[in-house]
């Protein structure tokens, strides 16, 4: 089992960071000029890695699939970024952020990982301070803090519900600086369509240019993935259209191992589907639990406007089931609970498929203005797509695909298994276990990014600074680019009749019925067989026009479905191997009499990762165990 | 509804485009105005054409990627909204609707509704940006900012870099655009220590990008679906004049 050391240093969970950090290896500044660095996504993770790597003095490429790096999907974050401050005093703490994550996540995470992310969280809140990012702050200028669910502190800064786009822009502004001194290259526009190994080492990627169709080669002595998360293989989701599992697919196919790829977070407050022709949900802000309270009627099937049920007949199901947490429960409770009430036939709305989210009490009480403060942008969003005013009506939500807990499987370094081939940000399995808790997302991206990445990836390339530039004409960048165009021509001499869209629309279906918010064996096994016979049908029928040498957005739109269609094959059978119920992964036969998760300790505390064996073959399952030195494994009650 | 479309069509940045008709029926009133191009678009890939192409990407109003000319207004009628915010209920059934690119210079048309806003990145490469190194942050709150200032850098920060500004402005004008992120920065003190420069890095990199001169009509902040105000470029104007006065100072 070589091939999965996670390479956690020993000793007291505090110190393990600092100390394995000063053991690391250094490049010097003369030879970081020789060094030449791929990072590709330039989310908070990619771009924040890029321009530390730019300000160490090393030559960086950068790329994303955008016209420009600012539109990267961490723009959309809207709630906050949590951090250890302790600044409401209310016995906050490193341990304690870590603490929450560890059992937020159910108990999948290493906790070396986790508590390395929550010990720079602080780094980051101040990095972001100085980059001038607008946090919101209170009458004495200091910073200002909300909660978020699964958490009884206030940790999370945030900047309105807009969060993801300041934290971003200010990482964009230090790319930029970085650009203009000429240590990092942007390349924007572009699809990185495979990686590309060297005796062993990740050196060089294959991108498309999508302008020009053009297949280009990139070399470089370390190649960094930060391409984000891949949710939208249910084509439902939270995330921007062009999110993708490709990059980090690619590099699984060629021998980097995957990791608990069913892990999968569906978020419990995104905009219900209101037309059949809808292709994205959009998320409202779990920061919105805070003071809107969830409910549905008591009576099934109880048509009535909003405004004319009575106090006395409304079920306030999550106050009531979790009377610690309430509103707040994590995210996985409260989508579960949300569908329980909905196939139950307690759903409200003209499908039964959504419940209240009430602001009513919190505007009586604080007043139109303070929920306008907080909420302003989210609110105007809400009623921009659905028409109405939640300031005088209640909210209409529903769970929708989110977040990626799952992703390349990583060491310490976050290293993948290819050496020289690292994973950063939602693209990588590490922090979340199986549950990831509210604005601990944009933290590890930037903890990783900025913080982590630069310190480890410096000891893998203190081998290089003898190795001189790698050579883009080495057979391997031919063989990768042949493989790349190859596929190319594939899927364009289909020739068919159907929409890359379409195939998209239903193989998401598939997978949001049968290994989304609950699965059984059964259903799991179903649903894999309804992918394959769909697979067949896509590389017979799917159409795509235009030409591959020009800008082509349905050729792009089919290179990823296809992928989506061997993602969701691994997430089935990741969902099947796994015989307990743990976080986002809910299995109906593992679970309490109480319909709560059943976790299986003895059997499944491991990360499973997944190595690929070809086309045909059934992929190889790892097992990581899980040492749970400073945390006490219990049940996750939240009541 | 009922709809006709007329969209402007272009094959590429050297071939000259057009405006092509297209009747397109039982669009609902709930779909989104890119909704409602994506139908389009598998009707006509149905029929065996090129579809239309445009940029998106969040479809939540915030990446700033889809930007359509629509009825003669960026973004289309709605004040503050994207084009991907926009629904078809705002619209009357049987209507005609024309839709273009941006229109600008300094945003040439690359295909069909997608212009090339590279312009904008070299703005910011100019200057858009506050000198700190990863690592070398003080305490977050050894620097405390008033709630005031704090909430207009935050306003001024919104802008996500669509360029309706532009489109809107009868001189292809960047001046908001640039304006809002000059004062974001001048406005607290992380940023103040390097302001003289920036104004004055950005706007020349705006002249030479060949956006236009502003005449104060404020189409921009109109059109401009994130609302930012005109406000800022009176601000960056008093920026950019006291760095020349600083400059002949020193002189
Ligand atoms: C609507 C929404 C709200 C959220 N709110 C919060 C929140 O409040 N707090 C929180 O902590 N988390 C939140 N999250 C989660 C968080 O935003 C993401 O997990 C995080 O931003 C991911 O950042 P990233 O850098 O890993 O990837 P991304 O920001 O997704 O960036 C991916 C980058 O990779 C590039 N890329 C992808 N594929 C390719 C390819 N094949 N070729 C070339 N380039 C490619 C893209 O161009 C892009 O630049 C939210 C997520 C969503 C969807």
């Amino acid at each position: 089992m070589q091939k999965l050391d996670s390479k956690i240093p020993e000793g007291p969970l505090a110190e393990k960071w600092s100390r394995y950090k000063a053991g690391l290896r250094l490049v010097n500044p003369a030879n970081k000029k020789k060094i030449d660095i791929i990072v590709v996504g330039t989310g908070l993770a990619g771009a924040g890695t890029a321009s530390a790597l730019g300000e160490l003095g090393y030559n960086v490429k950068v790329f994303c699939f955008q016209d420009s790096p600012r539109r990267a999907h961490s723009v959309a974050a809207q709630g906050g970024i949590n951090a250890a401050k302790n600044y409401k005093n209310d016995n906050d703490s490193v341990y304690r952020l870590f603490h929450d994550m560890v059992k937020g996540g159910d108990y999948r995470a290493r906790e070396a990982n986790v508590y390395r992310a929550a010990e720079v969280s602080n780094d980051v809140i101040d990095h972001f301070t100085a980059l001038g990012v607008p946090f919101a702050r209170d009458y004495g200028g200091s910073l200002d803090t909300r909660s978020f669910g699964g958490v009884q502190v206030s940790r999370t800064f945030y900047a309105k519900g807009q969060t993801g786009q300041q934290c971003l822009l200010g990482t964009y502004s230090s790319l930029n600086r970085q650009i203009a001194k000429g240590t990092v290259k942007m390349f924007p526009r572009r699809d990185m369509l495979d990686v590309v190994i060297i005796d062993g080492k990740a050196r060089g990627i294959i991108t498309r240019n999508l302008l020009t169709g053009e297949l280009e080669r990139h070399s470089a002595h370390a190649v960094v993935l930060a391409t984000g998360g891949y949710g939208t293989v249910f084509y439902l989701s939270t995330l921007g259209l062009g999110s993708n599992a490709s990059a980090a697919w690619s590099a699984y196919k060629k021998g980097a191992l995957f990791a608990n790829p069913s892990f999968i977070q569906i978020h419990p407050t995104s905009i219900p589907v209101l037309n059949d022709y809808q292709c994205k949900l959009t998320l409202m802000s779990e920061s919105l639990r805070n003071d809107g309270r969830v409910w549905v009627p008591k009576e099934k099937g109880d048509k009535r406007h909003p405004g004319e049920i009575p106090e006395e007949e409304r079920d306030y199901y999550l106050e009531r089931r979790y009377p610690a947490f309430g509103n707040l429960v994590p995210r996985d409770v409260a989508s579960r609970a949300a569908k329980e009430r909905c196939d139950a036939g307690y759903g409200v709305g003209d499908t039964g498929l959504s419940v209240y989210l009430d602001f009513k009490d919190a505007i009586e009480k604080q007043g139109q203005k303070a929920i306008k403060d907080k909420y302003g942008n989210l609110f105007e969003m809400y009623e921009k797509i659905t028409g109405i005013n939640p300031y005088t009506q209640p909210m209409r939500i529903y769970p929708a695909g989110h977040y990626t807990m799952g992703g390349l499987w990583v060491d310490y370094n976050l290293m993948t298994t290819i050496p020289g081939l690292y994973a950063i940000g939602e693209s990588n399995f590490s922090d979340h276990g199986a549950n990831r808790l509210g604005a601990s997302s944009l933290m590890q991206c930037c903890g990783d990014g900025y913080f982590i990445l630069p310190n480890t990836i410096g000891h893998y390339l203190a081998d290089d600074i003898r190795t001189g530039k790698i050579p883009a004409d080495d057979p391997a960048f031919e063989e990768a680019e042949k493989t790349v165009a190859d596929r190319i021509q594939r899927i364009i001499a289909v020739g068919g009749k159907e929409t890359a869209s379409s195939f998209h629309k239903r193989l998401g279906k598939i997978m949001w019925d049968h290994c989304g918010m609950r699965r059984d064996a059964e259903g799991l096994k179903k649903g894999m067989e309804l992918l394959k016979q769909l697979e067949e049908e896509f590389w017979k029928n799917i159409c795509i026009p235009g030409s591959e040498k020009d800008l082509n957005q349905e050729l792009e739109k089919a290179l990823k479905v296809a992928d989506f269609f061997e993602v969701g094959m691994l997430m089935c059978e990741d969902a099947l191997q796994r015989e307990e119920s743990c976080g986002a992964h809910f299995r109906e036969e593992h679970q309490t009499e109480t319909g709560e998760a059943r976790r299986d300790d003895a059997n499944f505390a491991y990360v499973g990762a997944w190595e690929y064996l070809g086309p045909k073959a059934k992929p190889k399952l790892y097992k990581e165990a899980l040492r749970f030195e400073f945390v006490e494994l219990k049940e996750r009650s939240y009541k | 509804m009922d709809f006709t479309l007329k969209i402007w069509r272009q094959k590429n940045a050297q071939t000259k485009g057009s405006f092509k008709t297209y009747p397109l029926k039982d669009v609902s009133p709930e779909m989104s105005f890119l909704e409602m191009l994506d139908y389009l678009n598998k009707q006509i890939i149905e029929q065996g054409d090129e579809p239309v192409t445009f940029e998106h990407d969040c479809r939540e109003g915030i990446c700033g990627s889809c930007g359509l000319y629509i009825n003669g207004r960026p973004h289309g009628p709605m004040r503050n909204t994207t084009t991907c915010e926009l629904h078809m209920r705002e619209f009357k059934d049987g209507e005609t609707i024309v839709i273009e690119p941006w229109r600008s210079r300094a945003f040439p048309v690359i295909k069909d509704l997608v212009v090339d806003r590279s312009s904008f990145e070299r703005i910011m490469h100019a200057g858009g940006f506050i000198s700190a190194n990863t690592g070398t942050a003080p305490e977050s709150n050894s620097n405390p900012i008033s709630k005031l200032i704090a909430d207009k850098a935050f306003d001024a920060a919104a802008c996500i870099g669509c360029g309706a500004c532009v489109a809107a402005c009868q001189n292809s004008s960047a001046m908001l655009y640039a304006a809002a992120k000059i004062a974001q920065y001048a406005m607290i003190p992380q940023g103040k220590v390097e302001a003289k420069e920036r104004v004055d890095k950005m706007v020349k990199q705006m002249d030479a990008e060949g956006f236009g001169f502003c005449s104060n009509t404020y189409g921009c902040e109109f059109d401009c679906p994130k609302g930012i105000s005109v406000d800022f470029i009176a601000l960056m104007n008093r920026e950019f004049f006291s760095s020349k006065v600083c400059k002949q100072k020193q002189a």
